[in-house]
């Protein structure tokens, strides 16, 4: 077990060095260079100045030794400065993990519970209504693209209801309103609501979709048959045989969805304007503010690659036949 | 995923003697499995697989509703009533009426013929940007599943390279810098969506090349073009053309939304993203809900009907994960 975790983490190395790579080069491929992104039309800058500015941001030094330089500071923890705010990137994103975690956390909790759940239900009652029901309803999930979901949620939930009836039943922006005489975490519970429940739909398809696929095949394989044919009682081979053996798939795509805790939502942040990674990452894209995307990018590959890692170990831990191979 | 293949060639069953083998084929007892069973054995996989599909009956009205929308989106400067980009002065913000079915826009602009036309960028963004990655994907899974070794370690290497780039971010970050049209869009789209078609390929090839039918055409001095292209590829056919279908309402999902943030097509050009960003607009959302609500119906009706295709066309080419279908 030591041996696998310790190789699977020596895979790793190599890639999270070309994902800097890759994100070092896509940034200096930016139209103009951060001098010109700096310059706000209008202001005028003398070719002296613009000269020194280079020199002080090092950008006359070769390619391989300002992606040296960058690589340094980054394993130092200096994730740089933002281009357009001037402020500290690291800053900015350690206050917006924890709004991105609180709601991706909610939606993805939700997602994962309801959906293997009702996949279980789905797979067990094949060829029934609630089948049916369930499995349309999983196409809507998937199908419908996050970002028309919550412009829908916001009509629905937020306008309409004030329009009709003059009530705030749910707030369509921000994570609190600074007016609101709630106490600080039932206001914020409250600008949750919303956008968890947008998401929780899309996750919950997801989940329930392979949850029922894994199970279904499971419930095919002859050991079931053998099972069944022993004179076991159902109970025993359902949740003996049957779903101990369908829900290992779903691990991986439980481990595979961890990162969004991280990264957020990009559409539905944006949308509902939560201060998360997801939405500052659009600001960033709109602003062309490359060192933000950089950042970004890279907190993303990275928590894409320790979901791996997580997701591979726990799936030697608990199938043997993985870790014996 | 496992090994999944499609109908397996060359498998054909003896009609059992006195079973309705009968002369006319091409008419469906749909009413009658067994027999149908029994002349279907006959047929060749890409008509068996046919059958099937036609039993399901949602997929097939999903495929009719596409072909709608595609024969609109190619035919949209003909049927479209008005011009989709020329502003009217005359007729701002004006909700449905009879001359405009589905009202007009803050410029005055056709709704309608804004979505005719913004149809034929929603489906061409699918099936460019998908066809470019299928290509890709097939071509090195095949060299890496065929060739194995060095070949092998190379490919999987820049598979897993990038797959843990977050895909839709490098999108965000890539389009700005090439220029934010269709085109670019198409093209990014098509150079990061690779990875998985690869990988499925390469297991398939891995797994087909120990097969009997290529070991036997092997056997008898076939060359690796004819066991390639007549006895691997028409096995791997069918998963990948499910993941293609999947891939075009994932393509036209995301060009939407990229264009919803106003990071994707520029406005005035139609494009249903395009028409959908009004709704970011507080006052469009609430007072205005023509303007969003028809571009919005018209992704997800399209997305609904393809991802519906996608599933009739899994259950159609690969009999064995449909679960117990009839």
């Amino acid at each position: 077990m030591g041996r696998f975790i310790l190789r699977r983490l020596l895979i790793s190395i190599p890639i999270l060095l070309g994902v800097t790579i890759v994100t070092f080069t896509f940034a200096n491929l930016a139209p103009g260079d951060p001098i010109s992104a700096l310059m706000k039309p209008g202001t005028d800058l003398r070719p002296e100045a613009i000269e020194q500015l280079r020199l002080q941001l090092g950008l006359d030094r070769p390619f391989h030794e300002r992606y040296l330089a960058w690589l340094t500071q980054l394993l130092q923890g200096n994730l740089g400065v933002e281009t357009v705010g001037r402020g500290s990137i690291g800053a900015a994103l350690a206050r917006r993990i924890p709004n991105t975690v609180l709601l991706m956390g909610t939606a993805l909790s939700v997602s994962i519970v309801l959906g293997v759940l009702l996949g279980i239900i789905s797979a067990f009652r094949q060829h029934t209504r609630t089948d049916a029901v369930l499995t349309t309803a999983v196409f809507a999930g998937i199908s419908l693209p996050p970002y028309l979901l919550a412009m829908l949620a916001i009509y629905a939930f937020a306008v309409l209801p004030f329009q009709l009836f003059g009530i705030h039943l749910f707030p369509a922006n921000g994570i609190k309103d600074p007016a609101s005489t709630l106490p600080p975490w039932l206001d914020t519970l409250w600008h949750l609501l919303l956008p968890a429940a947008v998401l929780a739909f899309a996750g919950t398809a997801t989940f329930l979709r392979y949850t029922r696929a894994s199970v279904l095949e499971a419930m095919r394989l002859d050991f079931v048959t053998t099972a069944r044919s022993k004179g076991l009682r159902e109970r025993t081979v359902r949740y003996g045989h049957i779903l101990r053996n369908a829900l290992l798939p779903v691990v991986t795509v439980i481990g595979l969805s961890l990162p969004a805790l991280v990264v957020g939502a990009l559409f539905v942040e944006t949308l509902f304007s939560w201060p998360g990674v997801g939405s500052y990452m659009i600001e960033a894209t709109r602003e062309r503010d490359y060192p933000v995307i950089m950042a970004v990018a890279l907190l993303t590959s990275i928590t894409i690659i320790a979901a791996n890692l997580l997701t591979d170990i726990t799936y030697a831990f608990v199938d043997p036949r993985i870790r014996h191979s | 995923m496992t090994s999944s293949t499609g109908p397996v060639p060359g498998v054909s069953v003896p009609p059992a003697s006195g079973s309705a083998a009968a002369p006319d084929l091409d008419a469906e007892p749909i009413w009658q499995p067994m027999a149908d069973e029994g002349a279907a054995s006959a047929l060749s996989p890409r008509r068996l697989a046919w059958r099937r599909f036609r039993r399901n009956r949602l997929a097939v009205a999903a495929l009719g509703l596409l072909i709608v929308f595609a024969a609109l989106a190619i035919l949209a400067p003909l049927v479209a009533p008005y011009d989709p980009i020329k502003p009217d002065v005359k007729a701002i913000g004006k909700p449905p009426s009879l001359a405009h079915p589905f009202g007009t826009d803050e410029s005055g602009r056709d709704v309608l013929s804004r979505l005719l036309h913004g149809a034929r960028v929603s489906l061409s963004v699918g099936f460019v940007a998908v066809t470019i990655y299928i290509t890709i994907g097939t071509l090195l899974g095949a060299l890496a599943g065929y060739r194995r070794g060095m070949v092998d370690g190379v490919i999987g290497r820049s598979i897993d390279l990038v797959q843990s780039f977050p895909s839709l971010i490098i999108i965000l970050a890539i389009v700005p810098l090439l220029g934010r049209s269709i085109f670019n869009i198409m093209l990014v789209i098509g150079l990061l969506g690779w990875p998985p078609v690869a990988r499925l390929v390469r297991g398939e090839f891995l797994s087909l090349r120990e097969r009997e039918h290529t070991l036997a055409a092997r056997g008898i001095g076939a060359r690796d073009r004819r066991i390639i292209g007549k006895h691997i590829l028409p096995n791997v056919a069918g998963p990948l053309i499910v993941l293609a279908s999947f891939g075009m309402a994932e393509a036209i999902i995301l060009e939407a939304g990229l264009s919803v943030l106003g990071l994707g097509i520029q406005p005035p050009a139609p494009s249903w993203g395009v028409d959908l960003s009004a709704a970011i607009d507080i006052g469009i959302l609430t007072r205005k809900p023509w303007l969003w609500i028809f571009p919005g119906a018209a992704i997800a009706l399209s997305v609904l009907a393809i991802n519906f295709v996608g599933d009739g066309l899994r259950d159609a080419l690969d009999p064995r994960s449909s679960g117990g279908r009839r």
